[in-house]
């Protein structure tokens, strides 16, 4: 594989929890290289690790070791100001309940990566392109009239799509998603995964999945199987 | 997070705080500043005197020597004791303490005149019934003469009545032997009520009894050849610093101390102490400074309390606010970034609940005299007994400085308290604190 093409790349990932005086091994030196522009999906058995890769994958939980390079750089070397950063620009995250803030309504549930990204003044300066391109993502998604509703008032499908566009607004190179379909009907979830599909075909959006469902995994390019806290079997 | 009820009872808890510091301290403060002035009323800037009951001789010396003394304004004689009032036409007496006064020159130096009912404006002739200027005049510790009624009034006739009273005395030598031994010991001279002296003070208003300055000479037997007295007010002038000018009359005093040492009952002058108002009512200021220490006390505890429920309340908004951490966490905001929220929060927390509780306390502090007086006509209910206390309203007089203390100590309060659990928060991993470690 040539390694200009690779946006992320996992090397001999190890990871463990305590549980009271013993130590639970979920992962146990996982190696997992990212085309850019790929759409692969990460399935095994329920415990099996799944989350816990992707949320090292996406810098939101450290390795106990292994490391995790991204566009070339290795990023738990890296300091605490570009994981912030690659938080917020290069990696969109989309999890199974939404992840929503209550308080704000859809539109700012949107741009709110930009305004986190911004001081003060320099918000106000960006704020109407960030919200302009907020509205575009809720036109590209169907919910242009939801742009005043607070999460609550959504349906888990809407809420779903509302968090993909949240996602999008900084125009990540890869987008992670954790069971985005976990907490949806199958006519819902097969609606969520058309709109990954179009972002993957149309967008050329990197985007790495985690589910249990192999279905939706069947819909990816290619589908990671993790299994005893290992990669089992890779599918083109 | 201004829209967590959770919120709403913080900002509560901290107004209610707020509003209890400021009233609590307004009105004890008020108290003891209330208290201490009228002990600076009661006495001079600066007073020389002796607790012996002989006092001391060559008083009228001293007065002439410091009357060129640019940094006093005046100074007055005064003789202290202890006697016998005994209400003419009837067989009740009672123990009273007796000061011999000059009361135009005592005015200059104390504000007796204002303590005055009859001659509040001619002090001078205070000792002058008013039904018969002729008649030897005494003026009453108020309590002696009248009794309070609930809401701490006294009711004057518009003349003095006629009213005369036995004064008995013990008169001493000067080597502090009785002066009449052989002859029945006492002295004794009737006096006519002119006025009485409301000076706020419990013990003196309900104990002292002011005589004209030559009779109480008499009376104590400091009359004669070597006359004596117990004690000189000094009033300083409005430039000087008192503890200053203390300094300088020890000086003089030391001086014509040692001028005198050859004459004849000189060791009296040993005894003399040089004092400011303040040292020299130190007993009865003591106890008063002594609660004001307590009620500190008492509010650094309050303050201790108030910072430990504004931390609870801040670990649990912060509990509240876990998975919220998480996201803005999962969106690339800084660790710094999370503290400066919380913090913030904080801070307008401590904000409004200053504002909240200074307001209500202000507002609470300027009806507190009438809704005493409701509830006293309504209920019965009165916080401190005007028949048994000194004092006529209840102290509400706003400081600025204690309200911006209070304020800043609310604000301080609500910042420490949420520094710990903001810090957890940032700390946190997001996938910790968006619990979705499923694995």
């Amino acid at each position: 594989m040539n390694e200009n093409n690779i946006i992320l790349k996992a090397e001999n990932i190890h990871k463990s929890y305590k549980i009271g005086a013993s130590k639970l091994k979920v992962l146990k030196g996982v190696d997992l290289e990212l085309k850019k522009g790929e759409f692969a999906a990460v399935t095994g058995a329920s415990g099996s690790g799944k989350s816990t890769l992707l949320h090292i994958l996406g810098t939101l939980d450290k390795p106990d070791d292994g490391t995790v390079i991204f566009n070339g750089q290795q990023l738990f070397a890296s300091s605490d100001k570009y994981l912030n950063n690659f938080r917020n620009k290069k990696v969109g995250f989309v999890f199974q309940f939404y992840h929503l803030l209550d308080e704000l309504n859809v539109l700012e549930n949107i741009y709110l990566p930009v305004m986190a990204s911004k001081s003060i003044f320099g918000w106000f300066a960006v704020k109407k392109q960030a919200r302009n391109k907020a509205l575009e993502l809720l036109s590209m998604f169907g919910l242009e009239d939801r742009a005043k509703h607070k999460p609550y008032q959504l349906s888990g499908g809407e809420r779903q799509r509302v968090a993909i566009a949240r996602a999008l607004i900084n125009d990540p190179p890869l987008l992670l998603a954790d069971e985005p379909t976990g907490n949806l009907d199958s006519q819902t979830g097969n609606g969520i995964m058309d709109v990954l599909e179009k972002l993957n075909t149309q967008a050329n959006q990197t985007i790495l999945l985690v589910t249990h469902d192999k279905n939706i995994a069947k819909r990816a390019e290619r589908v990671i199987k993790l299994k005893n806290g290992k990669i089992d079997n890779t599918k083109g | 997070m201004f829209k967590r009820r959770i919120t709403y009872l913080s900002i509560l808890s901290v107004s209610l705080c707020v509003f209890m510091a400021v009233v609590v301290i307004t009105v004890m403060t008020g108290l003891l500043v209330d208290f201490k002035e009228k002990n600076h009323n009661y006495a001079g800037d600066c007073i020389i005197s002796t607790d012996s009951l002989v006092g001391f001789p060559y008083y009228q010396q001293f007065l002439e020597s410091i009357s060129k003394e640019t940094f006093i304004e005046a100074a007055s004689p005064v003789i202290k004791s202890y006697a016998i009032l005994s209400y003419q036409g009837s067989y009740s007496n009672t123990n009273v303490e007796i000061m011999g006064i000059d009361p135009a020159s005592f005015s200059k130096v104390t504000n007796f005149a204002d303590t005055l009912y009859y001659h509040k404006n001619q002090p001078a002739a205070a000792f002058e019934p008013s039904y018969d200027t002729q008649l030897p005049g005494c003026v009453l510790g108020i309590d002696l003469a009248l009794s309070r009624d609930q809401f701490g009034k006294y009711s004057h006739s518009d003349f003095a009545p006629m009213a005369a009273f036995e004064i008995t005395s013990f008169p001493l030598t000067p080597k502090g032997a009785p002066a009449r031994a052989g002859l029945g010991l006492v002295s004794n001279k009737t006096f006519y009520y002119s006025d009485d002296s409301h000076s706020g003070l419990a013990k003196v208003d309900g104990s002292v009894v002011y005589l004209p300055f030559d009779h109480a000479q008499q009376l104590c037997g400091m009359s004669g050849q070597n006359k004596r007295v117990t004690a000189i007010h000094i009033k300083i002038k409005d430039n000087s610093d008192l503890d200053s000018a203390a300094q300088k009359l020890q000086y003089l005093w030391n001086d014509f101390k040692a001028s005198k040492k050859d004459l004849p009952y000189a060791s009296l002058l040993n005894n003399v102490k040089v004092q400011t108002w303040k040292q020299f009512r130190r007993a009865s200021i003591a106890a008063v400074e002594t609660e004001q220490i307590m009620m500190i006390l008492s509010f650094i505890f309050i303050a201790l309390i108030s910072i430990f429920i504004v931390f609870v309340v801040f670990y649990m908004i912060v509990s509240h606010k876990r998975k919220d951490i998480g996201i803005l966490k999962s969106i690339g905001i800084s660790k710094i970034n999370i503290i400066s929220i919380f913090l913030l929060f904080a801070f307008f927390v401590g904000l409004l609940s200053s504002l909240i509780g200074t307001v209500g306390g202000i507002i609470f502090l300027g009806k507190i005299n009438p809704l005493e007086s409701w509830l006293y006509e309504h209920f019965g209910f009165q916080l401190w007994n005007r028949m048994v206390y000194a004092i006529d309203l209840i102290p509400n007089k706003i400081e600025i400085e204690v309200i911006f203390v209070i304020a800043l100590a609310a604000i301080l309060a609500c910042l420490s308290g949420s520094a710990i659990p903001a810090y957890q928060a940032a700390k946190m991993q997001p996938a910790e604190s968006l619990q979705v470690n499923q694995l």
